[in-house]
């Protein structure tokens, strides 16, 4: 295997990393270093201003408000998530007809997982049109005419769901929900499944109830599992930016604006765009404040495997 | 919650005729018919559950399909109703007037061309990692993984520029050369530990016929890597079909003469957002609806591996 080895490494390594360096990498790398300039889109030089982008940061009112929204997020998407999908997955793994301990799925398993899966491959541009539809703030969308039918809401008066300040981050994180959970329910599914039918029955042997079997077998056996899960969701509650932007564009007032959505305002849109500098040091922060997090929730998380 | 409906412990025998205990797998401690009529009871409360759910997950997306056969009048007039003929000019009004067709083209030339290259160059590169020792193999290998972490717009106003730099705004060949970058952490790391796992026999019974590097590569192990290759293919093209953000700020028009190459996420958030002023809201449906169909396809045919791929890398 030693003929030639070197440049066939070489060879067959150069283009991918030239690639991923290139346009992942060194964009990494050069939000830390814009994040220090007062880079602006009239300006092609800038100057070096320390640390000033990140204390008109912290006086920042919108970004204090983007800031809280995604932590918002970042603690109620995988709690919720987590939360109906393992009990989905119980429900398909040991809900089944039939008096066996443990794994049994009930009638029609493969189906239901089809179909839950479904909403997380779609384009969360898709997501966010069909869900703009429903919860659209006029008598035309199908919430408020379904609500007006049954006579719960005044014809004159519709909802305004992603217009009120106070229901727009509600709705958004329903919206996640909905979209995440069958792929978590299928994670889960697929561990409980490989959870060996012995533990269970001694389980079931020393009087353990379902519940129980839950609480005390299952939930500990996908420890692991489920704080990569959250690890996972964490991220994805801290990103949030298609469904925000598609949904909401971060309104009424900011009420629904989350970091991501607030960096490319800064940099791209919204009034006042092309402040470079400061959105990276908004990149570099949140950066920072992922990794922590990330840290944190895997030290919190983490115990000695089990292996079966 | 489960716990109200379990039978309690302690009611007397064994039902007769069937074989008591393990190794059935049944409990011995509670009898089997009692403990039947409770996972009945069980099964009954998971399949409320699961068919509330399931309608959530379905009624949505079947009710925009219905939408999308309906007129804008009848759509204003009664959101929930349901079409009472097939408009099929909405579908051909959606791909000619607002430009779906368009985008349907842009996606399929820069998903086709990512996909292919991110294949390529992943499993390259994936393979050389997991199967030769050499000076900075873990540190590549790593920097790779580490792509797998961090959201994709933190880099977003570098690369912007980045790509401009190159000249490559709004053009195809920047924006599939982005998307390989993108997918290639999580197409390293999952063939990365495919290649793994393949018999190393056979790789030196090639060398010993006389196969250079290249050719047991191409001709042996890439062949024998294919149901991994369709995994993470399949993930491919789901996740480059599906891209809004990097398209959003890449694929824009740069002048008035400049050709729209928006993608589809891309146009239908757009129609979406102009929907406002425009009010063709049939036209919307039925370029969602068309937007999706691929999806199902691909979903509904390759969904062991869809699943199988998504959840397994995951947990590892």
């Amino acid at each position: 295997m030693q003929r030639g080895k070197y440049p066939f490494i070489v060879g067959f390594l150069a283009l991918p990393v030239l690639v991923y360096v290139v346009f992942m990498i060194s964009p990494f790398v050069q939000t830390a270093h814009y994040s220090f300039t007062d880079w602006g889109a009239r300006t092609t030089e800038f100057d070096y201003i320390g640390l000033e982008n990140y204390l008109e940061l912290a006086e920042d009112e919108v970004f204090r408000k983007a800031f809280g929204n995604s932590l918002f997020f970042f603690v109620s998407l995988p709690l919720i998530t987590i939360a109906l999908a393992l009990f989905f997955a119980f429900m398909l793994n040991v809900g089944g007809r039939g008096n066996r301990a443990g794994v049994r799925g009930v009638f029609g398993s493969s189906i239901y997982q089809v179909i839950f899966f479904f909403p997380f491959i779609l384009s969360i541009a898709i997501v966010a049109i069909v869900w703009g539809a429903i919860f659209r703030t006029d008598r035309h969308g199908l919430a408020n005419a379904i609500l007006m039918g049954v006579g719960l809401v005044d014809e004159s008066r519709p909802l305004l769901f992603l217009s009120d300040p106070r229901a727009v981050k509600w709705i958004l994180l329903g919206v996640a929900v909905w979209g995440f959970t069958g792929f978590f329910m299928v994670l889960f599914s697929a561990a409980m499944a490989a959870i060996p039918k012995d533990i269970f029955e001694a389980a079931v042997l020393d009087g353990a109830k379902r519940g129980q079997q839950f609480f005390r077998v299952t939930l500990p056996l996908l420890r692991d599992t489920i704080s990569v899960a959250w690890v996972y969701l964490g991220i994805l509650g801290l990103d949030m930016f298609a469904l925000v932007y598609a949904l909401s564009q971060g309104g009424p007032n900011f009420a629904s604006e989350v970091m991501a959505t607030r960096i490319y305002d800064t940099a791209f849109g919204g009034y006042r765009p092309g402040q470079f500098g400061l959105a990276c040091a908004m990149g570099v922060t949140l950066a920072l404040f992922t990794l922590v997090l990330a840290i944190i929730q895997l030290r919190v998380l983490r115990r000695d495997r089990i292996e079966y | 919650m489960a716990t109200s409906i379990t039978t309690p412990p302690g009611i007397p025998a064994v039902e007769p005729g069937r074989r008591p205990g393990p190794p059935g797998g049944r409990g011995r401690g509670a009898p089997p018919r009692e403990r039947g009529l409770a996972g009945g009871a069980l099964n009954v409360f998971s399949h409320t559950f699961l068919i509330a759910w399931g309608v959530l997950v379905t009624f949505p997306l079947v009710w925009s399909v219905l939408q999308s056969f309906r007129t804008d009048g009848e759509i204003v007039a009664n959101p929930w109703g349901i079409p009472t003929s097939l408009r099929w000019e909405n579908f051909s009004r959606a791909w000619s007037v607002s430009n779906i067709g368009d985008y349907f083209l842009s996606t399929v030339i820069v998903v086709a061309g990512g996909v292919f290259l991110t294949m390529l160059l992943g499993s390259m590169a994936a393979y050389v990692l997991a199967r030769y020792d050499f000076w900075g193999n873990r540190v590549i290998y790593y920097s790779f993984i580490a792509g797998l972490t961090v959201p994709i717009f933190l880099a977003l106003i570098p690369l912007f520029f980045v790509v401009r730099g190159f000249n490559a705004l709004n053009t195809y060949h920047g924006l599939i050369l982005v998307y390989v970058a993108f997918s290639l952490p999580f197409t390293v790391f999952f063939l990365h530990s495919f290649f793994r796992t393949l018999p190393t026999s056979v790789a030196e019974q090639a060398a010993v016929d006389g196969a250079g590097h290249v050719r047991t590569f191409f001709q042996v192990m890439l062949p024998m890597a294919k149901p991994g290759l369709l995994s993470v293919g399949i993930f491919n093209i789901l996740g480059q079909w599906n891209q809004f953000l990097l398209p959003q700020t890449l694929m824009r028009q740069q002048s008035g003469f400049d050709a729209d190459r928006s993608v589809l996420a891309q146009g239908l958030v757009a129609l979406a957002i102009q929907q406002g002023y425009r009010n063709d809201l049939s036209a919307l449906f039925a370029g969602m609806t068309i937007a999706t169909l691929p999806i199902l396809v691909v979903y509904l045919t390759f969904q062991r591996q869809v699943q199988a791929g998504l959840t397994g890398a995951t947990l590892k």
